[in-house]
């Protein structure tokens, strides 16, 4: 039955093809608007690492006081090295680990010897086993490498290809910013966006994925500035110059994050956060109570605005646009039905029931929204094509389209269209038969 | 035309009615917030820096065989190797003039500090951005002198990028001048910049700070001209070309500069660019954002009118036979075609009031939670014409058409 319903929708919508096209463009459009904009959101919304986000947590001390404040009244996003490196030694955490960006140039053994410039972290070893860093060869640091600074290196599988043609390179050497480090570990393909665990130096999205991790103290030892961002509070830039002088102000410049297994953890980190505070009160470096905070990951991201306002404005519009072309549609349908009245009256007198009919017009509806689906899919192509045009550089790569949009964009016409037809269905199955046929 | 038969025979299309009312109060409210930010963000991107922007071209670039640390030999080997560059580009046949130069506008690369009238770090302050440059910098970017005078060569220091020294002198921008003296006459006062002291020799008309994130947007034209090379293992120019010898510039900058040392990292991204080349990478998601508010618009306002067409359409093939009766008692095509003109009129008129208050609600819930600025009564009262002007359009056709239905179809029982 459903078969031949089919057949009389395809019958019906040739014959009135001008209304026909009109609704087909108006779901089209709609559709691929709402999709494209969805394609972009879906790409920097994403969690980075949803098997573990809910027990990591990014810890924020104030260390400027309330006279420094940013205008949102939040400590700064950043901790100092004092702060960082005092967290470090108490090692409250399950892991944890202070990370800051950096940028040296390695020279490769090749005839070339031209410096490749790299982008890359300094962190402890513990950050690998937090984050899930898997490695091709190698893996990460030891706790011993962490205290003594030994200069070892873990290198991403890019570098590993440039350097080493892509072999197992563990114990190799890489003369790294004008020093040697033997390399520990070589990391699989790894780029998560957002670059969830240094989003206050990298903004959250960009590059090809890191290139290197270095043993924090090697790197501060080995005077390798940070390369990402730094803040100083008003009035008190660094006394003393040069790298040490940051390293001994309250300039904020390092990122760090923790890894928590349950609630109780998370209390125990949080009561011991406010206990470091009043104890810094206490020897007087702040002059302030505790004000701190400690945000797991998919909260940090949003307290960071890493999804660009403008991609949550442009999905708002879209979906509006959608809406638009829904009610256009439950209005276009509504019409086509009713016209029909004399035809559903013959229906019903020769023994169609209502639900018939309903089943009928629905069918109908659902043709419609296919055809505006394959539209859709077309448009939706388009739209992800043309948002990597006119996107910021960093966010074009990102969106892209695959088998699961694809099916959600035909997915979402038929649904919406099917929805949109269910009023005018509705009406149509009530038209009354006697009266119709008196008419005619 | 009276109203009455109007309002009985719209209470017989509810829902029709509705529909429509509904789908032009939804396409004013995202339509006139739309347009909107497009305004907004071409207002943006319509800001002057403040240099002049043709033919100006930055060289940025890292010397990888550079010496490392921060004593002082390496300073110094340092700033001979940016005079030795600036002097390099100097001669270029195609090049008006050179300066060294940390930032430009737009840039992105930004320093910035906190300046107060007095040495007390509780005093107000003002935040502005510091442009490390030397004496040439004012000329080459082509910032207008509006009082005091140029940096001298003399006057010029150099230091690693993390020192804690200061110039004595600075020039300011008028709008930084004018923040910190709102009474005026800033020429020659002196300044606290992070607590240490400096005279005002100078003041420039306007330059745009190098960043347009939001934490910059206070204070978008207060910059400072330091007179300081800054040095370190990387080092920026600011290069005029002669007028219409941009690309040639560029080219020649490149190869000189490669030939003085070739151990340098000047890819291609933004190793050497043309100002023309920094605007458009920090406005594109602007221009793409005003893009896609354009083109939402654009089938907006295509899918209402369509709907008021189909719509309308359906009411005059319902109704040919009342038609056919008005028109057999007299009525003329005109008074047809203005009934359905003005039938449409009274649903836009509807759903345009509706859609004024959607508007503003959209809007304050965009505030809200977004940072964007109150919508002017303006936007949505051209928005409410446009729509009844797109109603009466789309009506037309359909009504054309009942206008064209003639008195004997009264007679006939279909």
């Amino acid at each position: 039955m459903f078969g031949y319903y089919l057949e009389i929708a395809v019958r019906s919508l040739r014959r009135n093809t001008g209304l026909t096209l009109l609704m087909v463009l108006a779901i089209g459009f709609g559709v691929g608007a709402s999709m494209t904009a969805y394609a972009v959101f879906r790409a920097v919304s994403g969690d980075p690492i949803p098997w573990k986000s809910s027990n990591l947590f990014v810890p924020q001390i104030d260390a400027w006081g309330p006279v420094a404040r940013a205008d949102d009244g939040e400590p700064q996003d950043a901790l100092d090295y004092t702060d960082a490196m005092a967290l470090m030694r108490y090692h409250r955490a399950a892991r944890q680990s202070a990370i800051y960006a950096v940028a040296p140039s390695v020279l490769p053994t090749d005839a070339s010897r031209t410096p490749i410039p790299l982008g890359g972290f300094a962190v402890y070893g513990e950050f690998f086993p937090m984050l899930d860093v898997h490695f091709e060869y190698g893996g990460g640091w030891s706790a011993g490498d962490d205290e003594r600074g030994t200069p070892v290196v873990v290198i991403g599988a890019a570098i590993n290809r440039r350097l080493f043609g892509g072999a197992d390179s563990v114990g190799r050497m890489v003369s790294i910013a004008g020093r040697d480090y033997r390399v520990v570990g070589v990391m699989k393909p790894w780029n998560p966006q957002p670059i969830f665990f240094d989003v206050v130096d990298t903004g959250g999205f960009g590059g090809d994925g890191p290139d290197l991790f270095l043993p924090f103290r090697t790197a501060i030892a080995a005077d390798m500035e940070n390369a990402g961002s730094t803040h100083c509070p008003k009035g008190r830039m660094p006394s003393a110059p040069g790298f040490a002088g940051l390293q001994a102000s309250s300039c904020t410049w390092i990122a760090y994050m923790v890894e928590l297994d349950d609630a109780v953890a998370v209390r125990r980190y949080r009561q011991y956060l406010d206990d470091y505070a009043r104890e810094q009160q206490r020897l007087g470096r702040f002059g302030w109570p505790p004000d701190n905070r400690l945000r797991d990951l998919r909260t940090w991201l949003d307290h960071e605005h890493v999804v660009p306002d403008d991609t949550r404005v442009s999905m708002l519009v879209a979906l509006g646009l959608l809406l638009v072309c829904l009610l256009n549609t439950v209005g276009l349908l509504l019409a086509r039905f009713l016209r029909r009245s004399g035809e559903i009256g013959v229906r019903r007198a020769m023994g169609a029931s209502r639900s018939a009919i309903c089943l009928q017009f629905l069918a109908e509806s659902a043709v419609i929204g296919a055809a505006g689906g394959v539209l859709g899919l077309l448009l939706t192509g388009v739209g992800v094509l043309g948002a990597g045009l006119v996107l910021p550089v960093y966010l074009a790569g990102l969106a892209h389209v695959d088998a699961r949009l694809l099916l959600l964009t035909v997915l979402v016409a038929v649904l919406a269209t099917v929805l949109a037809g269910l009023y005018p269905a509705l009406r149509a199955s009530r038209v009354q038969p006697a009266w119709q046929l008196k008419t005619q | 035309m009276r109203l009455h038969p109007i309002l009985a025979a719209l209470r017989r299309h509810k829902t029709g009615v509705v529909l429509i009312a509904l789908q032009i109060a939804l396409t004013l409210a995202i339509v006139s917030n739309a347009v909107f930010i497009i305004g907004q963000r071409i207002a943006r991107m319509d800001r002057p820096t403040g240099v002049v922007e043709p033919g100006l071209i930055r060289i940025s670039q890292q010397w990888l065989d550079a010496p490392t640390g921060d004593d002082a030999a390496a300073v110094e080997q340092l700033d001979a190797m940016q005079r030795t560059d600036l002097a390099v580009l100097r001669g270029l046949p195609d090049v008006q003039e050179v300066a060294a130069s940390t930032s430009m506008p737009l840039q992105g690369m930004i320093w910035s500090g906190y300046l107060t009238r007095t040495p007390a770090s509780s005093a107000p302050s003002v935040q502005a951005a510091y442009y490390y440059g030397d004496e040439r910098l004012r000329s080459t970017l082509g910032l207008r002198l509006v009082a005091g005078r140029d940096f001298t060569a003399g006057e010029i220091l150099h230091h690693a990028i993390r020192s804690t020294a200061v110039s004595p002198v600075v020039i300011v921008s008028q709008a930084l001048a004018d923040a910190l003296f709102p009474q005026g006459h800033a020429l020659g006062k002196t300044i606290y910049q992070d607590g240490k002291p400096a005279t005002i020799v100078g003041i420039v008309e306007r330059l745009q700070t190098p960043t347009l994130s939001a934490w910059g947007s206070g204070w978008s034209y207060n910059s400072v001209l330091e007179p300081v090379r800054l040095d370190g293992d990387t080092a920026s120019y600011a290069v005029r070309a002669r007028p219409g010898r941009e690309q040639a510039a560029m080219r020649e900058a490149r190869k000189a500069l490669l030939a003085v040392d070739p151990v340098r990292l000047m890819p291609d991204s933004w190793g050497i660019q043309p100002f023309s080349e920094i605007r458009a990478k920090v406005y594109r998601a602007d221009r793409g954002m005003a893009l896609l508010m354009g083109a939402i618009s654009l089938i907006l306002l295509c899918v209402t009118a369509a709907g008021i067409v189909g719509l309308t359409s359906f009411w005059v093939g319902q109704r040919r036979k009342q038609i056919g009766v008005r028109r057999a008692l007299g009525a003329r095509r005109a008074d047809i075609l203005r009934y359905f003109q003005f039938e449409n009129l009274f649903v836009a008129g509807m759903g345009s009031t509706l859609g004024l208050l959607l508007a503003i609600g959209l809007n304050l819930w965009l505030m809200h939670h977004y940072a964007l600025k109150r919508l002017p009564m303006a936007y949505v009262l051209v928005g409410m014409a446009v729509m009844l002007l797109l109603g009466q359009v789309a009506a037309y056709v359909p009504a054309l058409r009942a206008s064209r239905v003639p008195p004997v179809v009264a007679t006939r029982s279909v």
